[in-house]
């Protein structure tokens, strides 16, 4: 048995870890030993990548390439290969990833069953909506091949599927083209919500990326810096990666802590407004900033932390976002990395994606007494009321209830359930 | 250059091996024999590789691991295909210690699977090298070889022999252009220790020292660099504080 956890590190339960390898032996493996879940790389922030004092198959090491036609950018490979290497390898071929999540550091198999979404969204919708074919083997030995043309239904389920209708094992991606590695970026401050809506919606046709930090403690507005970015023409190739910093161990209290906070996000505001404006940006540190801080989750203490991400529709965005961000100030808790952005109208090719058109506002809390921030029974009440939904990629705590009002697809998805697989996550959201 | 580069990979389907074949081929475009015992896992490795690098010229070559005559022909084959600049030697398999100890043809396979037949390629190898009068010769050892210990010394001593061995070959080589070099990973995160509880090196860190170190014809490399000392100080830990350690 080994101590695995997730990113939000709340806990490391133990776990009988099997690596799949071989492709001739998955079959095996994965019948053998259930009940079982698809570990990647433990990216997801709850527990929906934990499957506590039982089997995990650890996908990390199916890693290989099996294909990439340069003509048409469909690059096929297994699902333990790392975002990080298909941009790597893709990039300087003229094509990328059209959908990756804040960072680069996940499996393809993770990015499919958990729908991951980017700062692109409004422009290329969810990691599921590139993916044309993948594989699928269930617990009972079945192969399934699925894609939005073949047994969509199986798709459908799978994209999405938090890993409950098999295990994926091999993936074909539609890649979109690209000059190179270098985006046209542009960092605007806001001092109010309004503002920020108006932002996204003007950037929205004319920029592929969008995304907003907002100071979540600022009591007398809602300031913040929009970032939009757009391929450049520049075809000058990536500088040779460096090694990431890395925070070496994990302090004794978080250092994400109400002493802190407020002069960080002063600090943070101030440094970002004053280099605010145009520039060049290596794709690297504009979509996966984080990603050159290797655990920075360890700055959040030994406790570990949660992720609150909900997603607001559309028509009550701008009212419920208020709202949700008054609660937050008014908590006093709260949060460096918080993160708003607006999605796209294009449906989700999942049963169970997360992104719709709306709002959607993420914030990061130290875990405190081991238990969530009382705060959030009150966000998921505006949640509830307006209709949105929170993302199983980040959650730790979310009522059944909520789950099942925001996820109104549920049933459907659960008769293409893999009997021989569980999550902790289905234990505490499905499981009677 | 005129003919590009080539390197050899003995047991090219271990995941140290596997990723020195990534950063070959993502750094240039050498020619790579890949030497292993399943012929489909060889198939799927090189198909991988030539994704990374369409340039790379890539072989596939199923060999014998165990039988000394099996392991000489091998090499014969590989040999007769014309000059060799890099060979590494990478299989081994890492057993549980108390079943070792319980069943003998356990331990017999783990001595020879870790210990022998890496030494038998190495011994046939270097016969290559030395007509060739150039190219390095990588064997990867384990910091298990450095002192044997309760928790694993089937593994250890197989591994040890590999560390005499190497040193042996570096003696006898020592006035020629062939290099021998001896790595020494520490526990690294890969299929044969997924199981495991503990801490461990991302295979593509201890690649990355491999080939960087390869490349400058370390004697020794320790990857992560930190086991060098670690080893230092357990290999002269005196018996009586050794013994209490549960290591």
């Amino acid at each position: 048995m080994r101590a695995v956890a997730s990113w939000g590190r709340l806990s490391a339960p133990p776990h009988d870890c099997i690596a799949l390898h071989e492709r001739e032996r998955l079959i095996e493996h994965i019948t053998r030993h259930t009940p079982g879940l698809a570990f990647g790389m433990g990216r997801s922030y709850g527990d929906v990548c934990l499957n506590s004092n039982a089997t995990l198959w650890m996908t990390r090491a199916l890693d290989r390439f099996l294909a990439f036609d340069e003509q048409k950018g469909v690059l096929v490979c297994e699902a333990g290969c790392l975002l990080r290497d298909i941009q790597r390898l893709s990039i300087p071929r003229g094509w990328m990833l059209p959908v990756t999540p804040g960072t680069q550091w996940v499996t393809v198999g993770g990015a499919i069953a958990n729908d991951v979404h980017g700062k692109n969204h409004h422009r290329q919708g969810s990691f599921g909506d590139h993916v044309k074919r993948l594989r699928l083997v269930r617990t009972d030995g079945e192969l399934i091949e699925c894609g939005p043309d073949q047994r969509p239904d199986w798709y459908a389920a799978t994209v999405g599927g938090l890993g409950l209708t098999g295990v994926i094992v091999q993936a074909e991606i539609q890649l979109c083209r690209v000059q190179g590695p270098w985006l046209d970026t542009e960092t605007l401050a806001y001092t109010s919500l309004e503002e920020f809506f108006d932002l996204s919606d003007a950037s929205e046709k004319d920029w592929e990326h969008t995304v907003a930090w907002i100071d979540c403690l600022d009591r007398r507005g809602h300031r913040g810096l929009f970032m939009r970015a757009s391929p450049a023409d520049t075809q000058e190739p990536s500088p040779a990666p460096r090694q990431p910093l890395s925070m070496p161990f994990t302090p004794p209290v978080s250092l994400v802590n109400r002493l802190s906070l407020r002069p960080f996000n002063m600090a943070y505001y101030a440094l970002k407004k004053h280099r605010a404006g145009r520039a060049q940006a290596h794709y690297e540190p504009f979509l996966y900033p984080l990603d050159n801080l290797a655990h920075w989750n360890r700055m959040y203490g030994p406790q570990g932390f949660y992720q609150y991400q909900c997603v607001i529709p559309m028509v009550d965005a701008r009212e419920a976002t208020r709202r949700l961000l008054e609660e937050i100030a008014r908590s006093g808790e709260g949060s460096f990395l918080a993160v708003l952005k607006t999605f796209g109208d294009r449906r989700s090719p999942g049963m169970l994606s997360f992104p719709r058109h709306g709002a959607t506002l993420a914030l990061d809390f130290p875990a405190r007494g081991g238990r969530p921030p009382r705060l959030f029974e009150r966000l998921d009440a505006i949640v509830r009321e307006t209709g949105g939904r929170l993302y199983p990629a980040k959650d730790a705590r979310m009522p059944r209830e909520l789950f099942r009002a925001g996820y109104p697809r549920l049933d459907e998805l659960l008769t293409y359930r893999d009997p021989g697989i569980q999550s902790d996550m289905s234990r505490r959201l499905l499981e009677e | 250059m005129p003919h590009p580069r080539h390197i050899l990979l003995i047991g090219a389907t271990s995941a140290i091996a596997e990723h020195c074949a990534r950063l070959w081929v993502q750094e240039g475009t050498p020619r790579l024999t890949l030497v292993g015992r399943s012929p489909e896992r060889l198939e799927a490795l090189a198909t991988d590789l030539r994704v990374r690098n369409p340039q790379a010229e890539i072989h596939t070559q199923a060999g014998e691991f165990t039988d000394p005559a099996g392991i000489r022909a091998t090499v014969d084959r590989l040999t007769a295909q014309g000059p060799i600049d890099l060979a590494l030697i990478a299989h081994g398999s890492l057993p549980d210690q108390s079943l070792c100890q319980q069943d003998l043809q356990l331990a017999h396979a783990t001595l020879e699977i870790n210990g022998l037949s890496p030494a038998l390629y190495a011994e046939a190898l270097a016969g290559h090298f030395a007509r060739q009068g150039y190219g390095t010769l990588g064997l990867i050892g384990s910091v298990a070889g450095d002192r044997g210990r309760r928790s694993n010394y089937v593994y250890g001593a197989a591994k040890g022999l590999l560390t005499r061995y190497a040193q042996g070959l570096q003696h006898r080589f020592a006035h020629s252009g062939v290099r021998v070099v001896l790595i020494k990973p520490g526990p690294t995160e890969t299929p044969m220790t997924a199981g495991l509880e503990g801490r461990f090196a991302p295979v593509e860190d201890v690649a990355r020292d491999i080939v960087r170190g390869m490349e400058k014809g370390q004697r020794v490399i320790y990857t992560p660099g930190k086991w060098r000392l670690i080893m230092c100080v357990i290999r002269h830990l005196p018996a009586f504080v050794f013994n209490r350690m549960n290591i």
